[in-house]
C-alpha cells in the first residue's frame, strides 16, 4: 500500500504519525504522507460506482436496507430560519419516525446549529437519539481557531453528543496541511466525549485525489467520522466521493486497526439513493461498516421516502405521502 | 477484506489512534444492533419477455426454412444444461442457396441502392435492437451463460451502437479516406464466435451493410439464438431479402461457407487454430480475408498506479464474460515492488464477486459457455498446478448443474509456463512480475499474440512510452475492455489482421 511505503520512506512523517498526540505536524511531513497515497483514477471510480448502482436489492434485503437506512439517518435542519418549534417537531420525528408503526426504529441523531442544541437535548431526553451539532463556523469555516473552538465548546456545553466540524478548505487547497491537521486536533480536544465528524466539503476539494488526502488527514488527526459535505455546496455527496472515502477508512482500519466512520450528506432524498450508498458501503468498506456506529446519512426528506418504501415492502401498496408526517 | 475489528475498539496489537486518545465511546445502545451479513435477495430477470421456439430454421433470402437435409442441432442453456431449442444445421446445399441469395441481393438491390437509403435500414435495425433490448439480453444470457448485467449493459447496447455508428457512414463513404467513389466488395461470408454472439454479429454486419456489401452470417454452434432473433429484426426492418442471411450450424457449416467460391470476402472471429485453417482455405482464391483471433493480453500495473481502480481493471480484464474474451487481460504483469499490495487487494475484491444464476441481476460471474470450453479451461489450469504455479480462488460454491469454473488466480507464474503462453479463454489469471518498464514491454511482447494490452500508471509520459512499444492492436491506459464503435479493434501476429470498428472497419468491406 502506497501510504505505508510513503510513511516508511519518510522517517519524519512516520515519527510524527506515530507520536501525533500533542505533536506538531509540518506541512512538508504531511505532504509526503498524503501525496504518497495511491492516486485515484476518476474515470475508474465513476465506472465502479455506476456498476454498483445496478445492484438490484429486493424483498428481505430491501426491507433490511430501509430499516438500516432509517437507523443511520442524522435528521438534519440547518436553516437560518430554524426555530425551537421546528427543532422540537424534528426531534419528535427522530424518536418515532412513523407514529403508525412502532416497529420503525428511531434515527441515529438529529443535527442542528449549536444554539438549538439545548432545545434538542430537552426534547430527546430518555431516547437513544444522538444530538449532533455543526460547529467551527459552519458552513464556510472562515473564522479564527479561537472562534471555532468557542463554537465547539458551546455546542458540547449545550449537550451535543456529536460535533460536525468543517475543515479549512482554503488552507487545504493552499497545501497548508499542518494547519488543517492542528485545527482538527484542537477541535477534537474541545469535543471531550462528543464524537467528532470532520466535514471535508468535497464539492470544494473537487478532485478525488484531494478527497483521499483530506480523508487521511482527518483520520490521522483523530476524526471519529469523515463526512462528505455541508449540504450548502453543490455537488454535495456523490457516489464516487463516497467510494473514495470508504476506501480510505477501509485502508486506515487495515493499517491501524481503528475503524473510522463515514457520513454522506447533501442531496440524498430517495430510498433508492440511500440503498445504493449501503451497497457501496457493503462492497467497499465491508459489512463491518453497515451500522450507525460507522455509517451515517445526513438528510431530512429522505426519511419519509424510506418510510413510504418500507410500507410498500410490507403491504405491497404505495401509501399516500400524507400518511407520513411532515415535521 | 477490511479489518474485522469488532465495534470501535482497536485490537491490542494495532497502533494507537493517531490523536493518541482512546477511541470515542460507543454510540448509545439501541442503535448499535449488529447488522449481520446483508445478503442480497435473489433478483432474477424474468424470462417471460422471450419466447423461444422449439425449432428454428435457416434465414435465407428473407425467409426462415429448415436445412435441406433436415439436420438439426440442440442448443443448451449452459447454466443448467437444459435444452433451449433445436436449430437447423446448414449443409452445402443451404450454403449454395444463401450465397446465391446474397449475390442476387447485392447485384439487384443492395449494391446499387444509394447510401442514404441503406442507412435508413441500418437505423431501423439499431432502433429495433434498442426497443427489444431486454428480450435480446435475456436470450443472450440464456444461450451463452453470461450474466444479465453484462448482456443488458454491454452486449446489447454496444450492438445497437455499432448499427447506429455505421448507419452514419453509409452515405459518407466518399469521405472515409479510401479515395473517390469507393465500391462495395460484394458478398461476405462471416463466421463468428460464441463469446459475444449478438455483438459479434453486429460488428460483422453493420460495416458490411453500410458499405453496400451483402452477408452470409454463420453464428457459433452453441449460441445461435440471438443471431436468429436479429434475423427476425431484419425482417421487421423490411431489409430486402438476401441482404442478410443467417446459417446456423457447426464447424462443417462454417468450413463449407468459407470455401464457397461465390464469396468476395471472408471475415472470421474465433480461435487461432481455426483462423489458420481458414487462411489456408482462402489462400489463392482472390477472396479478401480478415481474421480476429486469440490473445494473451498483458495487463501491466506499475507501482504508481491508482491501485483500487487498477484492481477493478484487472477484475474487468479477466473476469468479464468469465474471461471468454479474446482481448482478456489474462496475464497480469505487476511491478515487483507493488505486487504484494496489489495481490492483497485483488484477492479481497475477488471475495466479493457473486457467481451464479446468469439471469440474476446481481450476478458478476456466470456460466462457462460449453462443456468443451470448460474442459479446456480445466486442462490448462491443471497444467498450471503441474508446472508449479500457485492456484488461488475465493471461497465460492459452484452450482451443481451447468458448466462452471471459479475465478482463479495463479501466482508464481513464469513466461515458460503454458498458462502464461496459451490462451485459456476462461476466468483464470496468470500473475507475473517485472522490475523495469523495459522488462514489462519485453515480457508483454513475448507472445505470438498481439491483440490488446493494459497499462496502469499515474505517469502520463510512461503511458505514451509503453504504448509506442507494446505490440498490440489496442493499448488501454488506466482502463481495460473499453469498446466503442468509433474505435478500431484488431490484432498483430497470431491475433489476426484487419480492423473492425471505426472508419478502419469499413475498409474490410469496400473495394478500395
Amino acid at each position: 500500500m502506497a501510504i505505508e511505503q510513503a510513511i516508511e520512506r519518510s522517517g519524519a512523517a512516520a515519527a510524527a504519525v506515530s507520536t501525533a498526540a500533542g505533536g506538531t505536524m509540518s506541512d512538508a511531513a504531511l505532504r509526503r504522507v498524503l501525496h504518497g497515497l495511491d492516486g485515484v483514477d476518476e474515470v475508474g471510480a465513476v465506472a465502479r460506482t455506476a456498476s454498483l448502482a445496478t445492484r438490484s436489492i429486493k424483498k428481505d434485503a430491501k426491507l433490511w436496507a430501509l430499516d438500516a437506512a432509517v437507523r443511520m439517518i442524522d435528521l438534519t435542519t440547518l436553516e437560518g430560519a430554524d426555530t425551537p418549534g421546528k427543532v422540537r417537531a424534528m426531534c419528535a420525528k427522530a424518536r418515532r419516525p412513523d407514529p403508525a408503526d412502532p416497529a420503525v426504529p428511531p434515527v441515529a441523531a438529529v443535527c442542528v446549529y449549536p444554539d438549538l442544541v439545548p432545545v434538542a437535548k430537552a426534547e430527546l431526553a430518555g431516547s437513544t437519539v444522538g444530538i449532533a451539532s455543526v460547529a467551527t463556523a459552519f458552513p464556510s469555516g472562515r473564522a479564527s481557531l479561537a472562534v471555532k473552538l468557542a463554537d465547539t465548546a458551546d455546542a458540547v456545553a449545550g449537550g451535543a453528543t456529536e460535533v460536525d466540524m468543517v475543515i479549512d478548505r482554503g488552507a487545504f487547497l493552499a497545501g497548508r496541511y499542518g494547519l488543517v491537521y492542528e485545527e482538527i486536533v484542537a477541535v477534537k480536544q474541545a469535543c471531550g466525549d462528543a464524537h467528532l465528524k470532520v466535514i471535508l466539503e468535497t464539492g470544494e476539494l473537487v478532485t478525488l485525489d484531494n478527497v483521499a488526502r483530506a480523508s487521511w488527514l482527518a483520520m490521522l488527526a483523530g476524526a471519529d467520522f469523515i463526512k462528505t459535505s455541508t449540504g450548502k455546496i453543490s455537488p454535495a455527496s456523490t457516489p464516487p466521493v463516497a467510494l473514495v472515502m470508504l476506501t480510505a477508512v477501509r485502508d486506515y482500519a487495515q493499517m491501524t486497526g481503528h475503524q473510522v466512520g463515514v457520513k454522506v450528506a447533501g442531496g440524498i432524498r430517495t430510498a433508492k439513493d440511500a440503498v445504493r450508498y449501503l451497497v457501496l458501503v457493503s462492497e467497499t468498506a465491508g459489512a463491518d461498516w453497515l451500522t450507525p456506529d460507522l455509517f451515517r446519512i445526513g438528510a431530512s426528506s429522505l426519511l419519509n421516502d424510506l418510510l413510504m418504501q418500507r410500507a410498500k415492502q410490507l403491504t405491497g401498496v404505495y401509501s399516500d405521502p400524507d400518511d407520513f408526517t411532515v415535521d | 477484506m477490511a479489518a474485522k475489528a469488532s465495534g470501535r475498539a482497536a485490537p491490542a496489537t494495532a497502533a494507537p489512534p493517531a490523536d493518541g486518545q482512546a477511541p470515542a465511546p460507543a454510540v448509545p445502545a439501541g442503535m448499535t444492533a449488529p447488522p449481520g451479513r446483508w445478503d442480497y435477495a435473489p433478483a432474477p430477470e424474468s424470462t417471460e419477455i422471450v419466447s423461444i421456439a422449439s425449432e428454428y430454421g435457416l434465414f435465407i433470402n428473407g425467409e426462415f426454412a429448415p436445412a435441406q437435409d433436415g439436420k438439426q442441432l440442440i442448443t443448451l442453456n449452459p447454466a443448467t444444461e437444459a435444452p433451449l431449442a433445436k436449430v437447423a444445421m446448414a449443409g452445402p446445399a443451404d450454403v449454395d442457396r444463401a450465397v446465391a441469395a446474397a449475390r442476387t441481393a447485392y447485384e439487384r438491390t443492395w449494391g446499387p441502392m444509394p447510401g442514404a437509403e441503406r442507412a435508413k435500414y441500418l437505423y431501423r435495425i439499431a432502433r429495433a435492437l434498442q426497443e427489444r433490448a431486454r428480450e435480446f439480453a435475456v436470450l443472450e444470457s440464456l444461450d451463452n451463460g453470461k450474466p444479465i448485467r453484462e448482456s443488458r449493459d454491454t452486449d446489447i447496447p454496444l450492438a445497437a451502437a455499432h448499427f447506429f455508428y455505421y448507419a452514419g457512414w453509409a452515405d459518407k463513404l466518399e469521405y472515409a479516406g479510401f479515395g473517390p467513389g469507393p465500391r462495395p466488395l460484394g458478398v461476405a461470408g462471416q463466421v463468428i464466435p460464441w463469446n459475444f454472439p449478438l455483438l459479434m454479429a453486429a460488428w460483422k454486419l453493420a460495416p458490411a451493410l453500410a458499405a453496400g456489401s451483402t452477408c452470409v452470417l454463420k453464428p457459433a454452434e452453441t449460441t445461435p439464438l440471438t443471431a436468429l432473433l436479429l434475423a427476425e429484426v431484419c425482417q421487421q426492418a423490411g431489409l430486402p431479402p438476401g441482404v442478410v442471411n443467417v446459417l446456423t450450424g457447426a464447424g462443417e457449416t462454417g468450413a463449407a461457407l468459407v470455401a464457397h467460391p461465390g464469396l468476395d470476402k471472408v471475415a472470421f472471429t474465433g480461435s487461432t487454430a481455426v483462423g489458420k485453417e481458414i487462411s489456408r482455405a482462402v489462400a489463392g482464391t482472390g477472396k479478401r480475408l480478415t481474421l480476429e483471433l486469440g490473445g494473451k493480453a498483458a495487463n501491466i500495473v506499475f507501482d504508481d498506479a491508482p491501485v483500487d481502480q487498477a484492481v477493478e481493471g484487472i477484475v474487468n480484464g479477466i473476469f468479464f464474460n468469465q474471461g471468454q474474451v479474446c482481448c482478456a487481460g489474462s496475464r497480469l504483469l505487476l511491478q515487483e515492488s507493488a505486487a504484494d499490495a496489489v495481490l492483497d487487494r485483488l484477492r479481497a475484491r475477488l471475495a466479493t464477486l457473486r457467481l451464479g444464476d446468469p439471469l440474476d441481476k446481481n450476478t458478476d460471474i456466470g456460466a462457462i459457455n460449453s462443456a468443451e470450453q470448460l474442459g479446456r479451461i480445466r486442462e490448462l489450469s491443471d497444467s498450471g498446478d503441474a508446472q508449479g504455479a500457485e492456484r488461488w480462488s475465493p471461497p465460492c460454491e459452484l452450482p451443481a448443474r451447468g458448466f462452471w469454473f471459479p475465478p482463479t488466480i495463479f501466482t508464481g507464474v513464469s513466461q515458460s509456463h503454458r498458462i502464461a503462453r496459451e490462451e485459456i479463454f476462461g476466468p483464470v489469471l496468470s500473475v507475473l512480475t517485472f522490475r523495469t518498464p523495459q522488462e514489462a514491454v519485453t515480457k508483454a511482447n513475448n507472445t505470438p499474440y498481439g491483440l490488446s494490452a493494459g497499462v496502469w500508471t499515474e505517469k502520463g509520459s510512461r503511458i505514451l512510452w509503453m504504448s509506442q512499444r507494446l505490440r498490440a492492436g489496442v493499448v488501454w491506459a488506466n482502463t481495460f475492455n473499453r469498446f466503442d464503435p468509433a474505435s478500431p479493434f484488431g490484432g498483430y501476429g497470431e491475433s489476426g489482421f484487419g480492423r473492425e470498428g471505426g472508419r478502419h472497419g469499413l475498409a474490410a468491406y469496400l473495394d478500395a
